[in-house]
């Protein structure tokens, strides 16, 4: 779990949840039926073109806009192994975190992949690689309480074993 | 030397203090779900091993993202959540008729200031106006307050907003905030807290600093929040709350803020924020001219009396273009009423408008409302991103409900003062 390796989607800045999943598909509550939605409209490619484990890169303010839990469970159950961003929107990080899905914030990582290129990220040591380029860039890991979240596998085990609350 | 949100948020986790950066546990006073995010969280309390919600009398459910149900899914989904507010015994269940949660929630007393609101929606910030610290989570987020009544928070550092001058005529709260996304940018308060002060926001109504608080979360923050006065405690007076004007947490003089943020609005025109970002904004004459297909006025942001109120000082006794479609959706069935009772409804509908029953309606492109491909929307709601109202081949423009009457009125943008 804490190190993770696969391939690269690339998006741009400002990447909103209405774009990761429209909101006509609220209704579902089905997370594998929300992922044959996933980015429908934003890059259509890439719900038949995503493999186990690849990895979804944005740049600044990714996953903006609706509190929907449906864009980060979207994006796991198409597979995606983990989502690097310069930063992030609050909601839909907390939601990513608390479903299992590793979303960190490392900042140069727009620029310093391609979409199809091959990464190794170490979470926990807070290191991403680029193998097709060689490129290495450090994170600031993620503070402990939220790597003991993603360790228990998302929020709802976290808290099956925690009775201080 | 606090902040409001320090303040809060020590009370709610029974400390002497919090600062800025660390990581509290927070009682929970309000826990709301709306119909689309509720299922979810429901499942969530369940595999979290908890059979009953911490405190039936302080969950809140409204069903208004799509009220009523418009597929055989959404309206198994409105029966699963009524099930469960049966089964757990919840004392206050909005069903399809009542209208936005964020405006059902403060006109029903789910909302005071210093309390912790907790909302499965994003636009939960919108009561921070009433002086509590309010902010939206997911549904697992949402799972977890109803099983223990907690969440966690990073106490937000905060930007003070200080907005100064008078208001022209035609320009309102919404076109406030919108030159606040300009300058702040739909990432420039992402974690952080923007406390709305200065003589602008004390002028403004109750309404109108509900509208600025909602879009906090159009520039990434936690929440939005205004300093309670004479006119908060009579808003919720007037609307049945027992309020006991208890101290409102005032910010200490020496409290750190990230920033301040200072704005003058005196002459400032209507403004409207253009395709595909919040932050996107413009001075409406800049823009006057661009054809609409459509005008939607409505929303937690602007589907209030006082919004219903300017497009009918606009359009009474007159005609919608014939090539726009005027949608207005009251916020709630309370605005709703007195709208009717005003006689605003009947000069709409003689108008041409299509008034919809209390509840999101267009603003998220779930059901109603929708924009086709080449299609232009002007809209009182919050977002305006590509695909958001429809088709992403489709533009959406947001503003005042005056700015978007005057457009319904003459079929492009307009100046309010046009057709005054």
């Amino acid at each position: 779990m804490m190190k993770l390796m696969g391939r690269v989607w690339r998006y741009g800045h400002d990447v909103n949840t209405d774009y990761i999943i429209p909101g006509r598909y609220m209704e579902l509550t089905d997370p594998d039926e929300m992922a044959t939605h996933v980015f429908e409209e934003h890059d259509p490619t890439f719900k038949d073109g995503v493999r186990n484990g690849d990895i979804v890169v944005g740049a600044t303010n990714f996953g903006c806009g609706s509190s929907r839990e449906h864009a980060p469970l979207a994006l796991k159950h198409s597979g995606v192994g983990c989502v690097l961003a310069e930063s992030f929107a609050r909601i839909f990080y907390r939601n990513a975190i608390n479903i299992g899905l590793p979303a960190l914030e490392c900042p140069g990582i727009h620029d310093a992949v391609s979409k199809g290129d091959t990464v190794e990220v170490d979470i926990t040591g807070g290191v991403v690689r680029n193998l097709d380029t060689g490129i290495e860039l450090c994170f600031n890991p993620l503070p402990p309480f939220m790597v003991e979240v993603l360790n228990a596998g998302g929020l709802v085990p976290y808290l099956n074993e925690t009775e201080e609350w | 030397m606090s902040t409001v949100s320090e303040k809060i948020l020590a009370q709610a986790s029974g400390r002497g203090d919090a600062k800025a950066g660390e990581i509290v546990k927070a009682r929970v006073d309000t826990a709301m779900m709306p119909d689309v995010t509720s299922v979810l969280a429901i499942e969530a309390m369940k595999k979290m091993g908890a059979a009953h919600v911490w405190d039936p009398d302080r969950v809140v459910i409204v069903l208004d993202h799509v009220a009523p149900p418009s597929s055989v899914n959404s309206a198994r989904v409105h029966s699963v959540i009524r099930g469960f507010a049966k089964e757990q015994n919840l004392k206050h269940f909005y069903d399809v008729e009542s209208g936005v949660c964020h405006q059902v929630l403060p006109e029903h007393g789910h909302v005071r200031p210093g309390t912790v609101v907790i909302g499965a929606d994003s636009h939960t910030c919108t009561h921070g106006a009433f002086g509590a610290f309010a902010t939206g989570v997911g549904s697992t987020d949402m799972g977890a307050v109803l099983a223990r009544g907690k969440t966690w928070l990073r106490v937000p550092e905060t930007i003070k907003v200080d907005i100064n001058g008078s208001l022209g005529e035609h320009v309102y709260a919404k076109d406030v905030v919108l030159r606040v996304a300009k300058e702040i940018g739909v990432s420039g308060a992402t974690y952080m807290a923007l406390k709305y002060t200065g003589q602008t926001v004390s002028d403004l109504t109750v309404a109108g600093r509900m509208t600025l608080c909602n879009m906090a979360i159009e520039m990434g923050a936690k929440t939005g929040i205004c300093q309670p006065d004479h006119k908060t405690h009579r808003w919720l007076r007037d609307h049945g709350v027992d309020d006991d004007e208890s101290h409102p947490l005032p910010p200490d003089p020496d409290a750190q803020y990230r920033r301040t943020e200072e704005l003058d609005v005196a002459g400032m025109q209507p403004q409207v924020a253009c395709p595909h970002n919040v932050d996107n904004v413009k001075p409406v004459t800049e823009i006057s001219g661009v054809e609409i297909n459509q005008a939607f006025i409505g929303s937690c942001t602007n589907g209030r009396l006082e919004d219903l109120r300017q497009a009918h000082a606009i359009l009474k006794g007159r005609q919608v273009h014939r090539d726009v479609r005027l949608l207005v959706v009251p916020a709630s069935r309370g605005v709703y009423r007195a709208a009717l009772e005003e006689g605003i409804i009947a000069d709409l509908v003689d108008a041409g408008a299509v008034v919809s029953n209390p509840s999101c309606a267009a603003c998220f492109g779930g059901y109603i409302g929708l924009l086709g491909p080449g299609e232009r929307g002007i809209a009182t709601s919050n977002r305006n991103f590509r695909g958001r109202q429809g088709s992403p081949e489709a533009e959406v423009y947001l503003s005042s409900a005056a700015v978007a009457a005057a457009s319904a009125l003459t079929g492009h943008i307009t100046h309010p003062e046009e057709v005054a």
